[in-house]
């Protein structure tokens, strides 16, 4: 691997009531957060070449995690996300080449499918920057009731040499979804919105 | 006494390789297992709350459960432990301190009686508050490679009339511990000290 981590964090989040109605099954959700060197960091680098092909590496071990952590087979994943925190010694532009080029290919090698696009934020900050990583269904973007994010944060990192990529999977949308819009039974699943 | 009534349930993994030094052979791990309950006594001054403590055993060995299944399903492999509590604001730190005993017998119950006190922590806060969940090792708590904290808190909670229960369990010494003091090899394992 070309990536060099120095930690990797999973998080699994449970829903079972909300303002006092069960939630049955519950709503679950597991992120994995890859904290690694910024080989790009403190100089300006014009080709991020290297940072495309570690996003490729991290979409693919980070899946795996987060789906593992989950206990789900992976074709059973509905919604998914992506986001990077990059420290205070690079650009935005690096969370950008993680993200955007190679890193969704093996995600939705893992998952089976996945016509959707994957949604994704960025930042730069200092340590223990809260990772907003939104949430959209994987095969049709309009699902409304899939709509949400999940809250991360690592509390020593992103050093400033450091990024924190993150991949996202749930195998629910929101606990008491009533706001209309495209429902889950109605996805067609072709064209990755509707 | 009231029944416990979770709303949520939260569990983090974190590998550590390195951090900025040698790449550790064996990755430590640290895990936390945190559970949103409703706060049975938030609103008023309860005189008599102590029997909650009894209600809350069943969680605690759940949650304890659960931490070894995600460091791996080997009680040998875990070696430090924590505990803390973050009472919402219509409660008082006093409610935290029910958790002492249904957490910290949970954890000593699952590891197959482990000799040292479980370091601990609480405080009353709002949704988003962080705890430094502190640790030390399961046998002897003088073991000053195995002094470490882990960092943890949800962004929706508590509310006002909940309490976040944290347990915490890891698999080893800080990933490059060296200032000293007594090591997990001479632990005598007699008085949880040493």
């Amino acid at each position: 691997m070309k990536v060099k981590i120095r930690k990797i964090a999973t998080f699994v989040e449970e829903t079972r009531s909300e303002m006092g109605r069960t939630i049955d099954p519950p709503t679950r959700r597991a992120a994995a957060v890859a904290v690694i060197e910024n080989p790009c960091a403190g100089k300006y680098v014009e080709d991020l070449s290297e940072l495309m092909a570690i996003g490729e590496e991290l979409g693919e071990l980070l899946t795996l995690r987060a789906v593992a952590a989950l206990g789900i087979p992976p074709t059973s994943v509905e919604s998914y996300g992506k986001a990077s925190a990059v420290g205070e010694n690079g650009e935005i532009e690096h969370a950008a080449a993680i993200l955007h080029p190679k890193l969704g290919g093996p995600v939705r090698k893992v998952l089976g499918k996945g016509a959707a696009l994957i949604p994704s934020s960025k930042k730069r900050g200092g340590l223990g920057v809260p990772l907003d990583i939104p949430l959209g269904h994987k095969d049709a973007a309009f699902v409304r009731s899939h709509f949400d994010g999940m809250e991360v944060r690592i509390n020593d990192a992103p050093r400033a040499n450091e990024i924190m990529v993150a991949v996202a999977v749930t195998d629910s949308g929101r606990p008491l979804p009533r706001v209309g819009g495209l429902k889950k039974s109605e996805i067609k699943g072709e064209d990755g919105l509707r | 006494m009231p029944e416990v009534q979770v709303r949520k349930k939260f569990t983090a993994v974190e590998e550590i390789f390195h951090e900025g030094g040698p790449v550790s052979p064996v990755p430590l791990r640290r895990a936390a297992a945190l559970a949103v309950i409703r706060n049975p006594f938030a609103g008023a001054y309860v005189k008599e709350i102590v029997g909650f403590m009894d209600d809350l055993k069943p969680l605690g060995l759940d949650m304890a459960k659960s931490l070894v299944l995600v460091l791996g399903g080997d009680i040998k492999s875990v070696e430090g432990f924590g505990k803390g509590a973050i009472v919402g604001s219509a409660g008082e730190l006093e409610h935290g301190a029910l958790w002492h005993v249904p957490g910290g017998y949970a954890m000593r119950e699952i590891l197959g009686g482990a000799k040292a006190i479980v370091a601990s922590t609480k405080k009353v806060g709002g949704p988003g508050a962080r705890l430094d969940v502190p640790i030390t090792h399961i046998n002897a708590s003088y073991v000053r490679s195995h002094f470490d904290a882990m960092e943890v808190g949800l962004a929706d909670a508590p509310r006002a009339d909940e309490i976040v229960l944290a347990l915490v369990m890891t698999t080893g010494a800080r990933v490059h511990a060296r200032v000293g003091g007594l090591k997990a090899s001479e632990i005598k394992g007699e008085d949880g000290l040493r």
